[in-house]
């Protein structure tokens, strides 16, 4: 448990799936923490001082000493924090989960974006052969109710938040029930998981969030 | 008796960074050199997703991706440990692997650029990764390498990168990582180069030379 003497604040913009997989750690492992909601298009002074290298959000700041990269402050939680451990210890078991999260954001992340912020019809059937393309693996691997195991949740159900996050919240459908049945449970599972529907948004938040994130994408382009 | 092979290309980054940590770690492995353009059967079975290399099988149980590998070999030979042990550290290291592993998009465009306007343009994208290395990771003074007086996990992830950078600007006859520009990283890089396990598991400049010309041929057309 973290102390009176220990003090951890989160950056983050509500909405974003890298923001919620820390919250989503951090309460498993009932870590009290204080929670600053930052601006995409206007960074606070904050922001740039904790991760000045990629300017972004979730940055963990844990007794004034900031850690970035959602994974790897999850990671620094299980570290850091024994009570409730996220990755398993068997180090062969640890390093299949570090990799399934890793395909996450290489394979899966990166395709739902552009499958969620289509800009033509083309680019979403890309994004959607892309997508399918990734979730056929998911599918494969998903062994128990969660990733983790039967009853408890770990890193990479974690990662896939972003899952949930667009198909029970947003209710894009990424997928559905006939192509991908236990993804599609997975989903539904993990949104109601008590430690995950305590933190996620409302649609309204996500749909601000998503709102945001485009001009900030935008103006990257236009920069 | 344990069974450590490894399935790699020589002159890959992400097999050197592997290798090396095989080799400071004194743990004898099979070297399995594997074909890029005629790749072994087992690559297949052993990563579906990426269907690249390096890949670590351990008494026959595969992993794949360089970062993940590395980790799983310090956990389980602990011994010259070359991941920090303390938990903010350990999430440092991770963070700059990861940026490390980051150059290599840019490394790619330059080593497959067809135009002197692809070239300046790759050129410019690693020079804005030096100068952020350069500018937060060399303040302390005392430090001889990233992992103080002996080499740890992010000295072999840059030195890597770094290497491949060296004949790139051989083979274009650009300069790349200039001292002027980059005293500290370029001090660094001396000093990598000549830790004697690093220097005897270097591969030769002459052949890599040779190997970027051949490969330039065979995916542009052209030298």
């Amino acid at each position: 448990m973290a102390s009176s003497q220990e003090e951890v604040t989160l950056l983050g913009v509500v909405g974003s799936p890298f923001l919620h997989r820390v919250q989503i750690a951090l309460k498993l492992k009932g870590i009290e923490y204080k929670y600053l909601e930052d601006d995409l298009n206007n960074k606070s002074d904050l922001l740039l001082k904790y991760n000045p290298v990629h300017k972004m959000i979730p940055v963990l700041v844990h007794n004034e000493k900031p850690i970035s990269e959602s994974l790897v402050i999850v990671e620094y939680i299980d570290d850091t924090w024994k009570q409730n451990p996220i990755l398993p210890s068997d180090p062969y078991q640890r390093a299949l989960a570090r990799f399934w999260a890793q395909f996450m954001d290489d394979k899966c992340v990166v395709a739902a974006a552009k499958f969620v912020l289509k800009v033509d019809e083309k680019e979403k059937e890309k994004a959607t052969e892309e997508l399918y393309e990734a979730l056929k693996f998911l599918e494969n691997e998903l062994k128990d109710k969660f990733f983790a195991g039967e009853e408890i949740i770990g890193f990479v159900d974690i990662a896939a938040v972003f899952i949930p996050l667009l198909q029970e919240v947003a209710q894009i459908q990424l997928f559905t029930s006939e192509k991908f049945p236990k993804l599609f449970k997975w989903s539904k599972d993990f949104y109601n998981h008590p430690v995950v529907k305590e933190i996620m948004p409302s649609k309204d938040q996500l749909f601000v969030y998503f709102k945001a994130r485009a001009q900030s994408l935008a103006a990257k382009k236009k920069n | 008796m344990t069974e450590v092979k490894l399935h790699g290309f020589w002159y890959s980054p992400f097999t050197l960074k592997v290798k090396w940590t095989l080799e400071l770690k004194g743990i004898p492995y099979e070297n399995i050199e594997e074909d890029r353009f005629n790749m072994s059967v087992q690559i297949f079975q052993y990563n579906p997703i990426y269907k690249r290399t390096p890949i670590l099988v351990h008494d026959g149980k595969p992993l794949c991706e360089s970062t993940i590998i590395v980790e799983y070999i310090d956990q389980i030979w602990p011994e010259n440990p070359l991941f920090p042990i303390d938990s903010y550290e350990r999430a440092l290291a991770r963070f700059w692997i990861k940026y490390a592993d980051d150059m290599v998009s840019a490394i790619r465009l330059l080593a497959l650029s067809s135009n002197s306007e692809e070239q300046v343009k790759a050129i410019e994208k690693i020079w804005e990764h030096l100068r952020v290395v350069e500018d937060r990771c060399f303040n302390d003074h005392e430090k001889k390498f990233f992992g103080g007086d002996t080499i740890n996990i992010v000295d072999i992830a840059f030195g890597s990168m770094v290497k491949f950078i060296t004949v790139l600007e051989d083979a274009l006859e650009v300069k790349i990582l200039e001292y002027e520009k980059f005293p500290h990283f370029h001090l660094w890089y001396n000093n990598f180069k000549n830790v004697p396990i690093i220097k005897e598991n270097l591969p030769d400049q002459d052949k890599m030379l040779a190997f970027l010309k051949f490969s330039r041929e065979k995916l542009l057309g052209s030298s």
